[in-house]
């Protein structure tokens, strides 16, 4: 069973605001998810390997070769604020 | 028993955090360097642009193995990566790629050597690979934080250990052993000042005879190994104080401080530790084959504690001695080559680890980096050793090396520091010395041998260093005993 309680505590960990509205709604949803996943483990798959990935591929590597960066200026373009070449955030620590 | 009386026992397990000194990053292609400017280094995929994708370093999955092995654990033949998640300005994604139920390695252990000779095993529970986030940096006059992203996507080895240490001493000598062992494997700088290796700890304290664990606190913020012994030490004090008093352990983080010797209570809230871990979708599965596994292998270089064995019994040295050769491969590979131009390795040795190492030591670099080539130490050690000059001008004669890199058998002529081992000069000396030392002659005479010592150390004097030692002992012997 998903309680509410379970869905703000979910939402505050994603840093999503809900309103008691859709917290009533997303209980609901998430309720009939976990419904369905009771469905599926009514399957055996005792013979079937674990998936890890959807994909029928594997070794997808990259060799260790340095390829350009963006430019100081490039990469603070997406920044809210920034300071002498460094993003600027508001203060984290407590 | 009461509280007062009551005796504890420590449990440490130790986490680290390596570096990997990959020419790139973990899943892209921008530079993995230190000391750049700020936000330099970043590309999509380090700032988390959306679309962007991951792509595996293939050098940074064979440096794990390398790791694992060097480790002693089984390496998995299946891995894959997993989602961490947590939000934090320094980690653009607001998740870390890390591996959760299927790390590159487990079930390892080291041997670390402790200081009454005999060596403990510390069990490695497991070892992983993930990113490395941003760097941040607190601005508190301007309530602020800046954040520099050249360090997220940095590939990391984590190596978290059993909880097999009972001491901050044990602590300390496993990760000495460890930080040598991963040196020698040329996979990282392993420097705790730059942070390319940085260590947490889990400590709790139970009551002697008591076999389940008490609850641990993590200890963060530690940047030496001093500073993780002295952390250790004052949280094993803690914890006690607070048991005693009647008092509960809470599992939290602190933070060790160093300018007050205190670890602080982060006081973060507790669901910061619910990190979700979930499959990577944007990274398929890796195997590993059997055969690669037998090819890194074989491709590991001689381990600290296999090199000391060899050079040990090799060069008939004895466990201090080859201790410290090992304590640094290069210089281990410097001892090695003046051996085959001088036969004399415990002379050698103690060169090395003596004068040597102090200026290593001094100057901070690299053996390879001193102007003092193996040829060069043989030659002075030679000339010391057959007498053309003494203990003492052979240190001089070493500064000067390590100063210019000029030849030992050069220096000695061009500065005429030959000793002077010609009888006819040094009679006209030792019969000064006999004639300026009446009581000491007559004392030697008496029977105090030992007396001799005082005339050889003026001769040395008058001859300003430059004498044979032995060859005045020699003919005062001769003169005043008449032997």
């Amino acid at each position: 069973m998903i309680s509410k309680n379970d869905v703000k505590y979910v939402a505050s960990l994603s840093r999503i605001h809900l309103k008691d509205e859709e917290v009533q709604a997303l209980t609901q949803d998430l309720e009939r998810i976990l419904g369905y996943i009771k469905n599926l483990e009514k399957l055996d798959t005792s013979h079937v390997e674990p998936t890890s990935h959807v994909l029928p591929l594997k070794n997808v590597f990259r060799e260790d070769i340095i390829k350009p960066s963006f430019s100081q200026q490039e990469a603070l373009k997406i920044s809210v604020e920034q300071q002498n070449g460094f993003f600027k955030v508001p203060k984290i620590i407590e | 028993m009461n509280q007062q009386t009551q005796q504890f026992e420590t449990v440490i397990g130790l986490e680290v955090h390596l570096q990997l000194d990959t020419k790139t990053k973990i899943f892209c292609g921008c530079a993995n360097a230190f000391g750049h400017e700020p936000n330099t280094l970043t590309c999509p995929v380090c700032l988390g642009l959306p679309g962007s994708l991951p792509v595996f370093n293939k050098q940074v999955l064979e440096y794990g193995i390398k790791i694992g092995l060097a480790l002693n654990c089984t390496v998995s033949s299946f891995i894959k990566f997993d989602r961490k998640n947590y939000y934090y300005p320094d980690l653009p994604k607001a998740y870390q790629i890390s591996q959760y139920d299927m790390p590159v390695a487990r079930n390892g252990f080291i041997m670390a050597p402790s200081q009454n000779g005999e060596s403990k095993k510390i069990r490695i529970h497991r070892a992983h690979l993930e990113e490395d986030a941003g760097k941040l940096i607190h601005d508190d006059a301007a309530n602020c934080s800046l954040v520099d992203y050249n360090r997220t996507g940095t590939p990391l080895m984590e190596i978290v250990s059993e909880p097999d240490m009972h001491s901050p001493q044990d602590a300390y000598e496993y990760l000495q052993m460890l930080k040598l062992t991963l040196q020698y494997l040329n996979v990282s700088d392993c420097d705790m000042e730059k942070g390319s290796l940085r260590c947490d700890a889990n400590i709790s304290i139970r009551p002697v005879g008591q076999t389940n664990l008490g609850t641990k606190t993590e200890i963060k913020n530690m940047n030496s190994f001093k500073a993780v012994k002295e952390a250790l030490s004052y949280e094993i004090g803690r914890q006690e104080s607070v048991v005693r008093s009647g008092g509960v352990i809470v599992q939290e983080t602190r933070l060790w401080d160093e300018n007050k010797q205190m670890t602080f209570s982060m006081r973060s809230k507790e669901e910061a530790h619910d990190y979700r871990y979930f499959p990577e979708p944007d990274l398929v599965p890796f195997t590993v084959s059997e055969q690669k596994i037998e090819e890194i292998k074989t491709a590991l270089p001689e381990l600290p504690l296999q090199k000391q064995a060899r050079i040990k019994e090799r060069y008939r040295l004895n466990d201090y001695d080859s201790f410290i050769l090992v304590q640094d491969p290069l210089v281990a590979g410097f001892f090695e080559e003046c051996v085959t131009l001088y036969p004399d390795a415990k002379k050698i040795c103690n060169w090395i680890t003596g004068p040597v190492l102090q200026e290593l030591n001094a100057k901070k670099v690299p053996i390879t980096e001193l102007k003092l080539s193996p040829k060069n130490l043989t030659t002075l050690i030679q000339k010391v050793e057959e007498g053309v000059v003494s203990n003492l001008v052979g240190k001089d004669i070493l500064k000067n090396i390590l100063e210019t890199g000029q030849d030992a058998g050069d220096i000695i002529q061009s500065q005429g520091l030959a000793q002077v081992s010609d009888d006819g000069a040094l009679l006209k000396i030792v019969d000064e010395l006999i004639k300026e030392n009446e009581k000491v002659v007559g004392q030697i005479k008496a029977g105090e041998e030992k007396a001799i010592g005082f005339l050889v150390g003026q001769g040395m004097k008058k001859m300003q260093g430059k004498a044979n030692p032995k060859k005045i002992t020699e003919l005062l012997k001769r003169r005043i005993l008449d032997v």
